[in-house]
């Protein structure tokens, strides 16, 4: 087995508004961006330690440089804008290319050392000459002492003036360019810290509206605040929750159902919410049920206390749309990850690992099966490596292809038909860049 | 002015060159504080390289620097806002326009926005021709430009160039002002909102009529309401220049509707733009509308729109058409207000305590005392400290109107039961606010009413209100004078040092510390120094330090020969003190004050 070092390991996956790049964050707190090449492969663009890890002499707490997560900027200017977070601090980064060098100077020669004097009889204005292209990452900003616990969230507004961020307990909202100071908008913290009942796991903006913006909670919740209607936003407008059957309530019940990710749907008229073991679609327009569920593994109902006992039962999976907003995709075990066609229902579970992803080769779909095995490739559930999670997917916002992240390797699938082509045969493109 | 091109590039020698040189290979030095200085002293450079060379040289090369930090680039921006005589006079200050609109596209808004400041600056200098040739190509450069940065610059344009084009530019520059309008990025949008106002100025009624508020309805109902609320401003600008009867029309469907907006920012925005708003619509619109508008406002479900509007109270009264000033403030306004003096935000009531002592000018004695004066009470009484402070600053107007005697029945037994209040923070807020009510009450009625207190404070038990006290004590003699110290508050202080508690009299040298640099040296060496020396003998070793740095600072004040008759011995004896740190304050004294 090779060795992987912790601080390798991808906690964070983010295409940027255009598809050309995209970034990953690491638990070393490094941040690599890719550059789709005009032939379709992502290369590496550049790479810098955006999070060093501090410690807060206050609380006598470490804190971790891990990058929970990175959102791009819409674009300004032939530069790029993402900012990261690690627990507490939010960054915002400039990625800028540099193709010109200054050039001549009065009292030194290029090479630094000193002229005579004597011989400088005028003045030399430098002049600016081509070099090889330099790509430079610089921070820009830092968005720092504003969250007493840890910052699950970060999200651009639609305004492109504005971004939250939300931690277990509250969520503010800043200015992109003032830094000193944040407004706080919504808040859970009970006067009395037994009585906390609920936290935040995530929370997004509208893509279109700049008023709204969703957050879910461990309770499984997930509310909709209309940022019109008052400055906190504690009194959400609305409130996404399904009933449960209470025949069906257990002691794992409000553990499986946190959210674990929410996200809108390009067209905004959707949310998409993840918890342990399903994915479902919610129509903004109606909150006591979602429109849709899907199960990712439902065949581990059954295993929760030793999911429990082992801690899984708390892995936070991501979810994704793609383009069109016509296919689901969210990570599971064993390297697998699925993805759920809405129209045709079809679902597939594929597997991305070092064993099956050669440079060209194209997916087999993977079957789970309780009891016995019906085909050869099939797997039993009980040998699910539960050490292998993919927690972290990004969908590319225009075509098919798509960034999985599984441990220390980033997978980059795309579609192996041109755009009409069946989600669910992934050509590999790159292999691992680590 | 001309300059001499050949006067610095000649070969006159290394000397005169050397400072120059040093400055230009600094604008590429690695350390950001070095290039900056060089970019801020980028006159002294092109006035040695002489306007050809900063032409064709020094331009192109601040054309490209726009990689440089934030700190630099704005600097930049703003020294080529008066570059024009370094690059030859008014005829050549197109050739400013490329490092400007460079500047004008970076990513920082500051950088930007001060660009464009220096832009427009620099087109008052291009001739009319010029202008059409070089400024106002930019200007379109700008507007279609690929990046929503580039754009936003080019909406803070058009204003300059408009009135000085011909006709034909001026339909194509307001056909891009229209584009941008409608840009498909909020952030033009924005920007464009917020120069709507200054580009109706500058347009002809008609264009106003026609043009612009189309765009102005547009934006007001624009689906962001960050767009929406710069609308409002644009707004009152348009107001005021259309006559009164196309008001109603044109501009006050959008406005009311910005008043009700479901959106609280721009609700806000109308509230914080109010009194701007009054004077563009005039009193009779004021009336029909504005004064329900205002109702609303000050009821508002969001207490940020509330503490605006509350904050505008006092202005909107005295704006009101003095022919029905009074019935609209008795029924319609003050209604509201009794309502916000007890709010459950504390910001709302904060507001309105900083305002409403000001309705009394405006309503009169009777009105204040029967209908205010009982809302003072409640906020003086407020929990929150800003509300009180925001009264008590602000007695003096009230003063004016009802006298003082009226005041001090009603409000000062507030003030006192407030001064006595157990909790000590209370009391120590109240100290504070104490110099202020001396400057607004006058001297006779303080010493009547207020002075007892202040003296009181000098012996509580709680050290913070005694040390606030004696702080209080100085702000009052820097009020009041030397000599008011010296008849009411230096005999009392005084006598405190024969007091039995030693606490009470360590704060006698405490407030001679505080108090010997406002009385002077008469006073000092006079009143305050024998009574020094003499608590050298105290059987209390921290009075006796405490005598020793008293005497180090008092020290500046005395004449030497007070310092070497009477001083000198006095800490020559306490540096033998048995006690260590009543001999290391005594002998610090003695060497701060050279005595040894």
């Amino acid at each position: 087995f090779p060795i992987i070092l912790k601080s390798d390991v991808i906690s964070t996956v983010e295409f940027n508004q255009t598809g050309e790049f995209l970034a990953t964050g690491d638990k070393g707190g490094r941040v690599v961006i890719f550059q789709r090449e005009p032939q379709g492969e992502y290369n590496v663009y550049s790479t810098f330690q955006s999070h060093e890890p501090e410690f807060d002499y206050l609380k006598s707490l470490e804190i971790e440089e891990k990058i929970n997560k990175i959102r791009w900027l819409p674009p300004h200017n032939p530069a790029h804008f993402l900012l990261t977070t690690n627990d507490k601090t939010v960054k915002l980064w400039k990625v800028s290319e540099r193709d010109k060098r200054a050039e001549g100077y009065n009292l030194r020669d290029e090479e630094g050392r000193l002229k005579d004097l004597s011989t400088i009889t005028t003045l030399q204005v430098p002049v600016l000459r081509p070099m090889d292209l330099l790509v430079e990452a610089s921070p820009r900003r830092v968005f720092a002492n504003a969250h007493a616990y840890h910052i699950n969230s970060i999200s651009v507004n639609s305004d492109c003036e504005t971004y939250l961020s939300a931690d277990d307990l509250r969520i503010n909202l800043w200015h992109l360019n003032i830094t000193d100071r944040s407004f706080n908008i919504v808040d859970l913290k009970p006067e009395n810290m037994e009585d906390l009942s609920e936290v935040i796991t995530v929370a997004e903006f509208h893509p279109h509206h700049c008023h709204l913006l969703a957050f879910s909670s461990s309770t499984g919740t997930t509310r909709l605040c209309d940022m019109r209607a008052r400055a906190l936003c504690d009194q959400h407008a609305k409130l996404f929750e399904e009933a449960v059957d209470p025949s069906r309530r257990s002691f794992f019940s409000e553990i499986v159902s946190s959210v674990s990710d929410v996200k809108f749907s390009h067209s905004g008229r959707y949310l998409l919410t993840r918890d342990y073991l399903t994915v479902k679609v919610w129509d903004l327009n109606m909150e006591n049920k979602p429109l849709e569920t899907y199960q990712v593994h439902d065949y581990l109902r059954t295993k929760l206390c030793s999911l429990y006992e082992s801690d899984c039962i708390f892995d936070k999976f991501e979810c994704a749309w793609n383009g069109t907003d016509s296919v689901i995709m969210t990570g599971a075990y064993n390297n697998y990850f699925r993805m759920f066609d809405r129209a045709s229902l079809r679902d597939v579970t594929l597997e991305a690992s070092r064993e099956v992803c050669k440079r060209r080769a194209v997916l087999q779909p993977r079957r789970v099966c309780v009891g016995k095995k019906r085909k050869e490739t099939d797997v039993s559930v009980d040998s699910l490596d539960f050490r292998k999670k993919i927690l972290h997917t990004a969908w590319h916002p225009k075509e098919n292809i798509i960034a999985i992240a599984a441990s220390n390797n980033l997978y980059i699938f795309q579609d192996r038909m041109a755009p009409n082509g069946h989600h669910n045969t992934p050509e590999i493109q790159s292999a691992p860049p680590k | 002015t001309k300059l001499d091109d050949s006067k610095m590039a000649g070969a006159e020698g290394d000397d005169s060159l050397y400072p120059i040189a040093v400055l230009i290979d600094e604008l590429r030095n690695e350390d950001v504080q070095l290039r900056l200085n060089s970019i801020k002293k980028l006159s002294t450079i092109a006035l040695a390289l002489g306007v050809e060379r900063t032409r064709t040289e020094l331009l192109p090369f601040l054309t490209d620097t726009i990689y440089d930090e934030d700190e630099v680039l704005l600097a930049l921006a703003e020294q080529l806002g008066s570059f024009t005589v370094l690059v030859g006079g008014p005829e050549f200050v197109h050739n400013l326009l490329p490092p400007l609109e460079s500047l004008a596209t970076v990513e920082e808004t500051v950088v930007r926005d001060k660009a464009v400041e220096s832009l427009r600056k620099i087109s008052q200098e291009h001739s009319p021709v010029d202008l059409e040739v070089h400024f106002v190509p930019l200007v379109k450069r700008l507007a279609s430009g690929d990046w929503f940065t580039s754009r936003t610059s080019a909406c803070g344009l058009f204003s300059v160039c408009y009135p000085r084009v011909s006709s034909t530019v001026k339909a194509e520059i307001r056909q891009h002002f229209r584009t941008l309008c409608s840009d498909d990025t909020p952030m033009v949008r924005r920007a464009a909102a917020s120069k709507l106002g200054e580009f109706a100025k500058v347009l002809e009624l008609d264009y106003v009529k026609s043009d612009i508020i189309p765009l102005f309805t547009a934006l007001a109902s624009d689906e962001q309401d960050s767009v929406r609320l710069l609308a409002v401003e644009a707004g009152v600008s348009i107001a005021t220049l259309l006559p009164q009867e196309d008001l109603e029309a044109l501009v006050m469907p959008t406005l009311r509707q910005a008043a009700e907006d479901k959106s609280w920012r721009v609700r806000y925005m109308v509230a914080d733009k109010f009194s701007e708003l009054q004077k563009a619509v005039g009193p009779e619109i004021t009336k029909t509308d504005l004064v329900p508008a205002f109702q609303n406002l000050l009821k508002d479900c969001e207490a940020e729109v509330r503490a605006a509007a509350a904050n505008k109270v006092k202005v909107f009264c005295e704006n009101l058409p003095e022919d029905s000033r009074e019935t609209i403030i008795m029924t319609h306004i003050l209604p509201c207000v009794k309502e916000l003096v007890s709010d459950t935000n504390q910001h709302v009531k904060s507001a309105l305590a900083s305002v409403i002592m000001g309705l009394s000018t405006i309503l009169g004695k009777d009105n204040t005392v029967e209908h205010l004066l009982p809302l003072f009470l409640v906020q003086l009484k407020d929990e929150c400290p800003e509300v009180r402070l925001n009264i008590i600053s602000n007695l003096d107007c009230v003063n004016e109107v009802i006298g003082i005697r009226q005041l001090s029945q009603s409000l000062l037994p507030a003030i006192v039961e407030l001064a006595e209040d157990a909790k000590w923070r209370v009391r120590l807020a109240i100290i504070e606010y104490m110099p202020l009510l001396a400057g607004q009450l006058g001297v006779e009625f303080f010493d009547e009413k207020l002075n007892s207190l202040c003296m009181a404070w000098l012996i509580d038990h709680v050290f913070a209100i005694r040390e606030a006290a004696t702080c209080n004590l100085m702000k009052l003699v820097e009020k009041f004078g030397a000599e008011w110290a010296q008849n009411t508050i230096v005999p009392k202080v005084l006598g405190m040092a024969n007091d039995s508690n030693y606490l009470h009299r360590m704060t006698t040298l405490f407030c001679i510390n505080a108090l010997s640099g406002v009385c002077g040296q008469e006073i000092t060496t006079k009143h305050m120094l024998p009574v020094v020396l003499k608590m050298s003998t105290d059987q209390v070793a921290n009075v006796r330090f405490n005598v020793a740095r008293c005497l180090q600072k008092i020290g500046p004040v005395l004449d030497s020969s007070a310092l070497q008759a009477e001083v000198k011995p006095v800490l020559e004896k306490l540096a033998t003190d048995q006690d260590m740190d009543v001999k290391y304050f005594a002998l610090e004294a003695i060497s701060v004050l050279a005595l040894a």
